[in-house]
C-alpha cells in the first residue's frame, strides 16, 4: 500500500505525536535504569508510526476500541493518553490512569477507547472482537482494533479471533506490528510462511501489508481497512513491517540480531521519513522541528516531575476496584 | 408454584432476562438452532433471533474473550461452554482476562458476563466430561461462582447471574438437568452468597452442593431412622461464601461434615473448615470430616465411577466417624 499524502495539518500531528512518544520511550528507559520505574518495560522506539496512524481512525465518542499489547507505551499516548497518568501509572503511583494496580504493561483508558493492554500473547484479539459484536448487534457504525506483535500469529487466541470475525463479519482490524522478532526468536523461526498477512487466506479475510516506518502509508491501509469494517464487510488483517530498535523489554542488549541490521532500519527511521516529507513540500523547516522537540521534552519532562510528586498508593485501596457493584 | 425441571429453569431465566434487558446476548457451540447437547435452550433462537442467539465455532477462548469484549463495550452475554471440563483451553480468558480486567484498569472497566458450564459426574461420561470444576474458579479473585443444586435455584440464581455487573461462573450439575420439582411463579430471584437449609438437624451439620446435597438427603433420611438428626447445607454459590449459615448451624450442632463431588485438594470444603477454624473453631466439638473423591480420575465403568464419587453411603460412615451419641 503506497503512501497518500495527508493534510499538513495531519502530518503535523502524527510528527508531534512521534516525536512524543520517542521521547517518552527515552525516558523511560533512563527511568527504569534509576529504578524510578520498576517491574519490566516493552518499548516502541521505531513503531511509532504504526501508532499515530492507528489512532487517527479511532473516535471514542462514536464507540471505537483498541487493545493492544504490553508494548503499548506508543500507542496509548497516539490515542491520547495524558502524560501525567501516563507516568504515575509507570511509577506505580496515585494519579496513574490505573490508580497504579495496572502498570506498564497494563495501560487503560476508556476516555481514549484503550479498553485494555494485555501481557498474555494474543489475549486482547478475542476481546476486541467481542467489542466489534456489541458494535454489529447495537449497529453504532463503530470500529474496533486488536494490534498484536508477529509473535502473536501462532497461538490459538490469534486463529480462533479471526475466524469468528470473519464468520460473523465483525467490523474489527487486525493490525499486526512484525517487528521481526517475538522476544529473541526471529519471526522465520517459528512461522512457515514469509508473511503474517499470508494467514489472512485461511480465514478468506483482505490482507494488507504496509511499509510501518511510513506513517502515510498506515494511514492508507488503515482507512481502507476501516471503510471495508463500516461498511458491513468484516475484518482486514494488516501487517505493518516494522522494527523496535531496543531489545525486548527492560535489559535486553538483543544480542540476537545480525550485524548491521538496526542500523539499515535507523536509516529508515519513522520520524525522519515524515519530516524529510513535510521539508520537501515546505511545511516544516529544521528550525521548526528543533522547536517541536525542546517542546515535548519539556512537556516530558514537567510530567515526570509531577508523576514523582504524587505519593504511592494507600494500601487501604488494595481490595477496591475487585468488584463492580 | 409450577414443577419445573433444572434444565427447563434455566432455560426459563434465559428467557426471563433476554425479555427484559436487549442487552442480553446468549452464544456458544450447537446452542442456537440445535437448543444445545443437553437441550437446555431450545427456542430462544426462534425468538429472540440470529443478533442475539448464536452459534458459535468450536473456539472456547474466543466464544469467552469476545463475550467479555462485547460485556466491556455495553452488552451483557450469557455464553455456554459446552463441558466445564472444556473451560481449561480457554483458562486464560477466564482467569487472566474476565477475573483482572476491572482491577488492572483501577476500576475502569466492569465485566458483567455469565459463564454458564456443565459440570459433575454420576453419567459414565469418562475423565475429560464429568469434572467437577467449582475448584479451577472459586481460587480466582474476581470471579463469583454459582452451583444450583435445584431448578428453583438455577432459575433465581442464574437471573442474579445475568444482573450481576461481575464475572460470574455458572456451573450446571449435568446428572441435574432432568431433575423435576417446584419452582416459584412470577419474577425469583436468589441472592448470591446466601446459603440453603435444606433439613433441620442438631446432631450433625453436613454442608454441600448439587448433587453431594440430594446424597446428603438421603443419608439423613437414613440416619433419622436410629435418631441421628443432620442439618444439611446447600452452600448455592462459592463465591461469595457463606459461612455465617454454617456457623449458625454449628452452634446447634457442633459438628461438622463437608461433601464434595471434587478432589480433596483445592477443594471447597478445605475452604469452609478453614474459616470455620479461623473465626469459630470454639463451635466444633469434634473433628470436622471431609467426604471428597479423594485424588482420584473420574473413570469411565459406571461402578468404578460410582465407587469413587461420594454417595450416601460414604456419608452415613462419615456421620459415624463422629461418634454421635443420641
Ligand atoms: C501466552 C504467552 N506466552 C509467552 C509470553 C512471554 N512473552 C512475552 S512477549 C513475547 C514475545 C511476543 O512477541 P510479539 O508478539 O512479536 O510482540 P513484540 O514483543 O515483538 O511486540 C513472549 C513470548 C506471554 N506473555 N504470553
Ligand atoms: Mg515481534
Amino acid at each position: 500500500m503506497p503512501p497518500v499524502p495527508l493534510p499538513e495539518s495531519a502530518r503535523k500531528h502524527m510528527l508531534r505525536t512521534m516525536m512524543l512518544i520517542r521521547v517518552v520511550e527515552n525516558q523511560v528507559q533512563t527511568l527504569f535504569s534509576e529504578n524510578v520505574i520498576q517491574g519490566t518495560t516493552h518499548l516502541a522506539n521505531g513503531q511509532e508510526a504504526v501508532a499515530v496512524a492507528m489512532a487517527a481512525h479511532v473516535n471514542p465518542r462514536r464507540g471505537d476500541t483498541v487493545t493492544c499489547t504490553y508494548r503499548g507505551h506508543s500507542h496509548a499516548l497516539a490515542l491520547g493518553m495524558q502524560l501525567r497518568p501516563f507516568f504515575a501509572e509507570m511509577m506505580g503511583r496515585t494519579g496513574g490512569c490505573s490508580k497504579g494496580k495496572g502498570g506498564s504493561m497494563h495501560l487503560t483508558d476508556l476516555s481514549i477507547g484503550l479498553i485494555g493492554t494485555f501481557a498474555v500473547v494474543g489475549a486482547g484479539l478475542p476481546i476486541s472482537v467481542g467489542a466489534a459484536l456489541t458494535a454489529q448487534i447495537k449497529r453504532n457504525g463503530s470500529v474496533h482494533l486488536a494490534i498484536f506483535g508477529d509473535g502473536s500469529v501462532n497461538i490459538g487466541a490469534w486463529h480462533e479471533s479471526l475466524n469468528l470475525a470473519a464468520v460473523w463479519k465483525l467490523p474489527v482490524i487486525f493490525l499486526c506490528e512484525n517487528n521481526l522478532y517475538g522476544e529473541y526468536t526471529p519471526y522465520l523461526r517459528t512461522s512457515p510462511v514469509a508473511h503474517v498477512a499470508d494467514r489472512a487466506a485461511a480465514y478468506g479475510l483482505p490482507a494488507i501489508i504496509v511499509d510501518g516506518q511510513d506513517a502515510e502509508a498506515l494511514h492508507a491501509a488503515l482507512r481502507q481497512a476501516s471503510e471495508h469494517a463500516q461498511n458491513g464487510s468484516g475484518p482486514t488483517l494488516i501487517e505493518a513491517k516494522t522494527y523496535r530498535y531496543s531489545g525486548h523489554s527492560r535489559t535486553d542488549p538483543a544480542a540476537y540480531r545480525p550485524a548491521g541490521e538496526l542500523e539499515q532500519w535507523l536509516a529508515r527511521d519513522p520520524i525522519q521519513i515524515l519530516a524529510d516529507r513535510m521539508i520537501a513540500d515546505r511545511q516544516i523547516d529544521a528550525q521548526e522541528i528543533a522547536r517541536l522537540q525542546a517542546e515535548v521534552e519539556a512537556e516530558v519532562n514537567s510530567a515526570i516531575q509531577w508523576a514523582l510528586a504524587q505519593p504511592f498508593p494507600n494500601t487501604e485501596t488494595l481490595y477496591e476496584d475487585i468488584w463492580a457493584s | 408454584m409450577t414443577v419445573l425441571a433444572y434444565r427447563d429453569a434455566v432455560r426459563r431465566a434465559l428467557d426471563e432476562e433476554m425479555a427484559r434487558d436487549e442487552n442480553v446476548i446468549f452464544f456458544g457451540e450447537d446452542v442456537a438452532r440445535a437448543g444445545g447437547v443437553f437441550k437446555v435452550t431450545p427456542g430462544l433462537f426462534e425468538k429472540y433471533g440470529e443478533d442475539r442467539v448464536r452459534d458459535t465455532p468450536i473456539s472456547e477462548t474466543a466464544i469467552i474473550g469476545s463475550a467479555i469484549g462485547a460485556a466491556i463495550t455495553g452488552l451483557r452475554p450469557v455464553i455456554e461452554i459446552m463441558f466445564a471440563d472444556f473451560a481449561a483451553v480457554a483458562y486464560d480468558q477466564i482467569v487472566n482476562q474476565a477475573a483482572k480486567m476491572r482491577y488492572m484498569s483501577g476500576g475502569q472497566i466492569s465485566v458483567p458476563l455469565t459463564i454458564r458450564m456443565a459440570h459433575g459426574a454420576g453419567m459414565s461420561f469418562g475423565a475429560q466430561h464429568s469434572q467437577s470444576c467449582e475448584g479451577w474458579f472459586m481460587s480466582v479473585p474476581g470471579l463469583k461462582v454459582a452451583v444450583p443444586g435445584t431448578p428453583a435455584d438455577a432459575l433465581g440464581l442464574l437471573k442474579t447471574a445475568i444482573r450481576d455487573p461481575n464475572p460470574v461462573v455458572f456451573l450446571e450439575h449435568k446428572a441435574l438437568y432432568a431433575d423435576r420439582a417446584d419452582v416459584p411463579d412470577g419474577e425469583h430471584l436468589v441472592p448470591f452468597g446466601k446459603a440453603a437449609l435444606c433439613r433441620s438437624g442438631q446432631h450433625v451439620t453436613i454442608v454441600a452442593i448439587q448433587r453431594m446435597v440430594q446424597m446428603a438427603l438421603k443419608a439423613a433420611d437414613l440416619l433419622a431412622q436410629e435418631g441421628i438428626e443432620c442439618e444439611v447445607i446447600d452452600l448455592r454459590t462459592l463465591s461469595p461464601l457463606d459461612v455465617e449459615t454454617v456457623q449458625l448451624s454449628l452452634r446447634k450442632t457442633a459438628r461438622l461434615i463437608t461433601v464434595e463431588e471434587s478432589p480433596l485438594a483445592g477443594g471447597w470444603g478445605g475452604l469452609v473448615i478453614s474459616r470455620i477454624m479461623d473465626e469459630a473453631i470454639w463451635l466444633l466439638d469434634a473433628p470436622v470430616v471431609r467426604v471428597t473423591m479423594g485424588e482420584g480420575i473420574i473413570p469411565f465403568s459406571p461402578p468404578l465411577e460410582r465407587a469413587l464419587i461420594p454417595d450416601e453411603q460414604r456419608i452415613i460412615a462419615a456421620v459415624r466417624q463422629l461418634g454421635i451419641k443420641r
